[in-house]
């Protein structure tokens, strides 16, 4: 193991690498099941939208080895779930049907088998009504889950009446599901005193807690709820692991018996909401070099059936709306429409990269208009250390990198020859086209939700030296533990392998806010950090006293304490603290400073920094079928001063190919009625390893530590990766232009599919 | 009837086990989680999409094992009577396996849940690249192919990749020549004894016939009509995601006759149970095209267990296959207790689920000529390159004589219920040159012949413009020869400018 001294920054493998290749990491459903447990399954009707007329059970009831069936009025506390409470998320239907596949009962059986079987005989009748399915259906109908908002700098519509040259364009991104490996499951066990413990798949174990206790109807202290690690998250185990959780606690504490409730692959894509898909309307006025003056945007999104989480994802669809582009003066609108679909949720980027795709498409079609190269007018209007450099929201930009990298990788990606040899390959290719695009990321982290940006720690070290790490962040693959050890290494100067890693239990660490927003290491690193100051402090100040040497005399290094001209391990000073009743467990606390937003006149500093990278994407596309791939792929990316290199490209990597899964393969389909088609992975296309561009270069940008005072100046990496994709889609545009010589953008839609390729020349070519 | 055994066998890592049946459908998956407490082969999909419980299985062929991966998901304990299971579990010994190993170098995990099923993956395809004591290693597209059935929704597969190539340049482990050797000689001494499985329970029948005389006599015995299973990659699917209990299974992977390649002078005959893996070889050396087809069926996983038999006889109108066999000429030979009977492919397909098959009768070949018409080209349209289903599939063949188009064969997937010949098409091209007219026309005649359903695959019009335009693709076949696709544009081979 490595050295203690250079932990930082080490390219550690990840916590469980080895026990993930032998089969031994145990996932909630791996963990032997305690004596009688039970298996829950939700079922539905197979009905889009109405009232519930009748729901007639007893086939279920009387099915092979049902215990128990569970539906709304078994609840003896609060039926709704919603995480921002908002009353619109019933744990099961109660009165009316909102959308295909919403559970309205739950059975509970012996054998998973039994209870899937059962699941399937209910008879329900509802009436039905005409649903609401797409934004512009909603828009029609007016039928939104929360009220529209909109932020605006200066005088917009002066600025695009008066600008030289304007434009009009609609961008339209689809929806994607999560498709983390592993589905949403829970095991609940009965305690003492009614309450329950639950292991869960789960990227937010506390508001499980406190959705379980308000279903109960017993305070939160009687809840606990664990997670060691889940099988991805990507922001669907976010609010979504919520209801499968409560709904095996509920049937615990009723029958006494545990209580598992694991989603088959098809319940987990029906029954669980997705990445919001947009369709915005825009306009924008620019000078002849194609320098913006006024930009109007409307976006739209589909909600689904209630809040969930979509305010914070809209708000931040409007926060990511200029990329890192300089609006001089704009106008950003967000309509979020309710629909008969299920409630769609966080996923990695948050609102982010769809707010993201309207902006570049904006600089892209300008681009065209004016003939020039899309990089020269991103160029152009990048944020600048200047006046230029005001958010719609108000906020500065003082951390901005994006000339000096996108610079860099012009160059090592030989970005303008590349260009050269597609034009010279475009003009003598029958069918094929190549297309060429560099789009730059800015990512703002924090949680919009101020409240959220609050993290805690615990930390034991035993007798003997060991040490024993909790905080509240959740482990779903992106090597957050891991990461929070080697601060805690760092800062006790003790071996990696003398920090144990244990599972997020609510009993530990309390009022923990959801490992997301990227934000994972930046708040649950700092709360550590804090709790092995204290510790640290409080060996020094016993030393100090113990052994009669002034506190400045005290270095830990590798292990070993200096103690003067004398020194010991750090195991031999702990057990001597030990000995002198020092205390040897500590918490840690951290609240992100600098950040505020003031939802009433949409103005503040939401985010603490920003996060940056550049992609450079070559593809090819068949203009006879629509086929395409991404062939080549260049990267440079800015995570500060990375705390681990390995699992920050694995973040980068990973997140650049989920991207380009969104944007090119990776189709939600509905039926004209309302039910999802798309729930497997024989019908929902997540990349595969062919996917994987044959050329794929990654580096990290170095030079550039945070400005602001992160864990070590390192950056979130997380989620802004995932938005280094948009240049697939740019570049699949590109290659389709050039059949109008670049003179016209072709409307393309995302997921680039064959069929959107297709449609998208079709634009181009008025028949 | 031969002699019977009631109990399933097979050899788990390197331990023999009988174990009885309380259900015919339960799932080697299922049996490993639940019943063996082995939790390292997970659950992704339950549909053999996913590759997260992928397993190795070994079968024992002329006195050596061969070995094939399998998504344990959708394979029936049945089927694994007389051979070895492997899962991850059963890899490393006082030293990781190198698979493993591999692994963790590169940092080819990041959630871990499909790690299992990568590293069964990884070490099968170490064993395909062992060959005594040379090790060869793999290029980007054979690990591609490799690992197309095993899903990661973290890494973006860059680490993954490095793994398998790593892990085939080192030696097997140094346990697996001794444990063959044992698993060789308990696999040989079950095969000397010739019993034929036929396990009965509450709950059904499971038998596996050694015979086809075998065969016929359970199906003309049988009250309710039984269910052939051959890879399961499709029967499997019916338990797992329709919840159905099948009560008479009769497995067709121990009747070696249908499980022979018999190649004459005149034509090629595929047994009906010859996985897809094997005939792959066969068919490509009938054309290319066909080959790239294979590749792109299914993965690697399915294309093990998955048979030309059971692709057509479920005539599953997303089945891959039949198109192009239909366009080369190919026929079935289909049997039962009297004896058999031949038809061509094309008219299996009576209409949606609906094929021209007998409940006491079986596909037991699929033929083709061997020197089929020499202007066969055929190409598959989906939202991904490797493991989708076709939106749309066109296979075309003709002849020329002199210019002129003789005998034209154009089949197509995903355009109707069933796979079907594009009969006005073939009609307006007949006895033309292959100009700009003919192809006109021949694209008006095409769009008379079909008319497609939307569905999650592709919209009606998409799916009309794209058959059109393979017609166009097929003439620039016949008259340019090269019609390279972004595929093999994209391939590692062929990008070599940046």
């Amino acid at each position: 193991m490595s050295d203690s001294a250079s932990i930082l920054g080490a390219a550690l493998n990840h916590d469980s690498a080895i026990k993930h290749t032998t089969g031994e990491a145990l996932y909630i459903d791996d963990i032997p099941e305690p004596r009688g447990t039970l298996h829950l399954v939700p079922g539905y009707a197979n009905a889009v939208c109405g009232q519930l007329r009748s729901v007639d059970l007893s086939a279920v009831e009387s099915a092979t080895n049902v215990v128990a069936v569970l539906r709304a009025d078994d609840v003896p506390g609060t039926l709704d779930i919603s995480p921002t409470h908002a009353g619109d998320d019933p744990l099961l239907a109660k009165d009316r049907i909102r959308y295909f596949g919403e559970p309205v009962f739950a059975v509970v059986a012996r054998g998973y088998q039994d209870a899937r079987r059962a699941s399937r005989l209910a008879k329900i009748d509802i009436d039905s009504q005409d649903p609401i399915l797409t934004v512009e259906n909603a828009l029609n109908a007016q039928s939104f889950v929360s009220e529209s908002r909109q932020i605006q700098r200066n005088d917009w519509q002066g600025a695009i009446k008066q600008a030289p040259h304007r434009l009009r364009g609609t961008t339209v991104s689809g929806s994607q599901d999560h498709f983390y490996l592993e589905g949403q499951v829970s095991l609940a066990i009965p305690q003492e005193d009614g309450g329950v413990h639950i292991y869960a798949s789960t990227q937010h174990p506390s508001e499980i807690q406190h959705a379980a206790a308000q279903v109960l109807g017993l305070p939160d202290h009687t809840v606990t709820v664990e997670v060691r690690r889940m099988g991805g998250g990507f922001g669907g185990k976010e609010s979504q692991a919520a209801q499968w959780a409560v709904l095996a606690a509920l049937a615990a504490t009723k029958t006494g018996q545990p209580v598992k409730c694991r989603l088959d692959r098809d319940l987990d894509m029906i029954m669980t909401g997705k990445r919001h898909d947009f369709h915005s309307d825009w306009e924008v006025g620019y000078d002849p070099d194609g320098r913006i003056a006024g930009v109007d945007i409307h976006m739209a999104s589909r909600c689904g059936c209630s809040h969930d989480l979509s305010d914070p994802v809209n708000d931040r669809a409007m926060f990511h709306a200029d990329n890192a582009y300089f609006y001089p003066a704009v106008r950003i609108r967000s309509d979020r429409c309710q629909t008969n679909t299920v409630s769609n949720t966080a996923f990695r980027g948050f609102g982010g990269p769809q707010g993201m795709l309207i902006a570049e498409q904006i600089i892209q079609a300008i681009a065209h208009e004016r003939r020039l190269d899309p990089l020269d007018v991103r160029r152009l209007n990048f944020y600048e250390h200047n006046d230029r450099n005001l958010t719609p929201y108000h906020m500065q930009v003082e951390d901005f990198v994006l000339d000096e990298l996108v610079e860099q990788l012009e160059s090592t990606s030989r970005y303008r020859e590349r260009r050269k040899s597609i034009k010279a390959f475009n003009s003598t290719n029958p069918y094929l086209r190549r297309g060429l695009a560099l789009t730059p990321v800015k990512f703002g982290i924090s949680f919009t939700n101020t409240p959220l940006n609050q993290a805690g720690a615990l930390l034991h070290v035993y007798k003997d030296g060991s040490v024993l790490l909790n905080h509240g962040g959740t482990e779903m693959g992106q090597g957050l533990l891991i990461k929070v050890a080697q601060v805690v290494a760092a800062e006790l100067q003790i071996d990696i392998d003398q920090v144990q890693i244990s599972s997020t239990h609510t009993g530990k660490v309390p009022n923990t806010s959801a490992t997301a927003a990227s934000s994972g290491t930046d708040l649950n690193g700092m709360a550590a950090q804090n709790a092995a100051r204290t510790i640290r402090r409080r060996l020094t100040a016993f030393a100090a006293t113990h052994y009669d040497v002034a506190e400045n005399e005290i270095e830990f290094q590798h292990g070993q304490v200096r103690i003067a001209d004398s020194s010991m391990t750090f195991s031999e000073l702990v057990l001597e603290a030990y000995l002198h009743r020092v205390q040897l467990s500590a918490t840690g606390f951290y609240r992100t400073p600098k950040i505020w937003w003031d939802a009433e006149t949409a103005r503040g500093r939401p985010f603490y920094y920003f996060a940056y990278g550049a992609a450079v994407s070559e593809v090819v596309v068949d203009l006879l079928t629509g086929e395409n791939r991404v062939v080549a792929v260049d990267i440079l990316h800015d995570v500060g001063n990375s705390l681990n290199p390995a699992v920050d490209a694995g973040q980068i990597e990973g997140g650049f190919i989920q991207g380009m899964g969104w944007l090119t393969t990776e189709e939600v389909w509905w039926d004209g009625d309302g039910r999802l088609m798309t729930h497997a992975p024989s019908t929902y296309k997540i990349p595969v390893c062919s996917d994987r561009p044959a050329h794929f270069r990654l580096d990290m940008y170095t030079g550039s530590e945070n400005i602001e005072a992160t864990v070590y100046r390192s950056k979130a990496v997380g989620e802004p990766p995932l938005m280094l994709a948009l240049s697939v889609h740019q570049a699949i545009a590109d290659a389709l232009s050039s059949t109008s010589d670049h003179g016209e953008l072709p409307q393309l839609r995302a997921p680039a599919t064959p069929e959107a390729v297709l449609d998208a020349i079709q634009s181009l070519r008025p028949s | 009837m031969q002699p019977s055994r009631n109990k399933v066998r097979f050899v788990l890592g390197s331990t023999p086990l009988e174990i009885s049946l309380d259900d015919p459908g339960l799932t080697l998956l299922d049996y490993l989680r639940n019943q063996a407490c082995l939790t390292g082969t997970k659950e992704g999909c339950a549909e053999g999409d996913c590759g997260a419980c992928t397993v190795l299985i070994a079968e024992l062929y002329d006195n050596s094992l061969k070995y094939t991966v399998a998504n344990a998901c959708i394979l029936l304990l049945g089927m694994v009577d007389g051979k070895q299971v492997l899962t991850v579990e059963h890899l490393a010994s006082d030293t990781l396996h190198p698979a493993q190993q591999a692994m963790i170098d590169h940092h080819g995990s990041q959630c871990g849940f499909c790690t299992p099923g990568f590293v069964m993956s990884i070490a099968a395809l170490q064993l395909d690249e062992h060959h005594g004591d040379s090790i060869q290693t793999p290029g980007r597209d054979q690990i591609d192919q490799h690992l197309a059935g095993n899903l990661c929704r973290c890494t973006g597969y860059g680490p993954i990749i490095d793994a398998a190539r790593q892990a085939c340049t080192q030696p097997l482990p140094d346990y697996w020549p001794h444990q063959q050797t044992a698993v060789q000689s308990i696999l040989g001494q079950w095969q000397k004894q010739d019993e034929t499985l036929h396990v009965e329970c509450e709950s059904g029948l499971f038998a596996a016939p050694r015979t086809e005389a075998e065969l016929a006599t359970y199906l003309s015995d049988q009250h309710s009509p039984p269910t052939l299973l051959a890879g399961a990659t499709d029967i499997g699917l019916w338990i797992t995601k329709q919840g159905r209990q099948l009560t008479t299974l009769l497995y067709l992977g121990q009747i070696s006759s249908l499980k022979t390649v018999n190649r004459q002078e005149d034509e090629l005959e595929i047994g009906a149970a010859v996985s897809l893996q094997r005939a792959a070889p066969e068919l490509t050396r009938l054309s290319p095209d066909l080959g790239l087809l294979l590749r792109r069926f299914g993965a690697r996983q399915v294309r093990s267990q998955g048979t030309i038999g059971g692709n057509i006889a479920n005539g599953s109108p997303i089945g891959d296959l039949p198109p192009a066999l239909i366009a080369l000429g190919a026929t079935l030979r289909i049997g039962c207790a009297n004896g058999q009977r031949e038809i061509p492919l094309e008219d299996f397909f009576i209409d949606y689920g609906q094929q021209d098959l007998a409940d006491n009768e079986y596909v037991a070949s699929v033929v083709l000529p061997a020197r089929p018409q020499p202007h066969f080209w055929c190409s598959k349209i989906a939202k991904r390159f490797d493991q989708d289903i076709s939106a749309v599939l066109g296979a075309f063949s003709l002849t020329l004589v002199d210019g002129f188009v003789h005998n034209a064969r154009f089949c197509f997937g995903g355009m109707a219920t069933t796979p079907r010949r594009a009969r006005r098409c073939e009609a307006a091209v007949e006895g033309r040159r292959l100009d700009e007219d003919t192809l006109a026309e021949a694209q008006n005649a095409l769009l008379q012949d079909f008319d497609p359903i939307a569905d999650l695959r592709a919209s009606a019009r998409y799916r009309r413009t794209v058959a059109a335009n393979l017609l166009d693709k097929y003439f620039r076949f016949l008259t340019v020869t090269d019609v390279p696709s972004v595929y093999e544009f994209s391939s590692p081979q062929a990008f070599t400018h940046v």
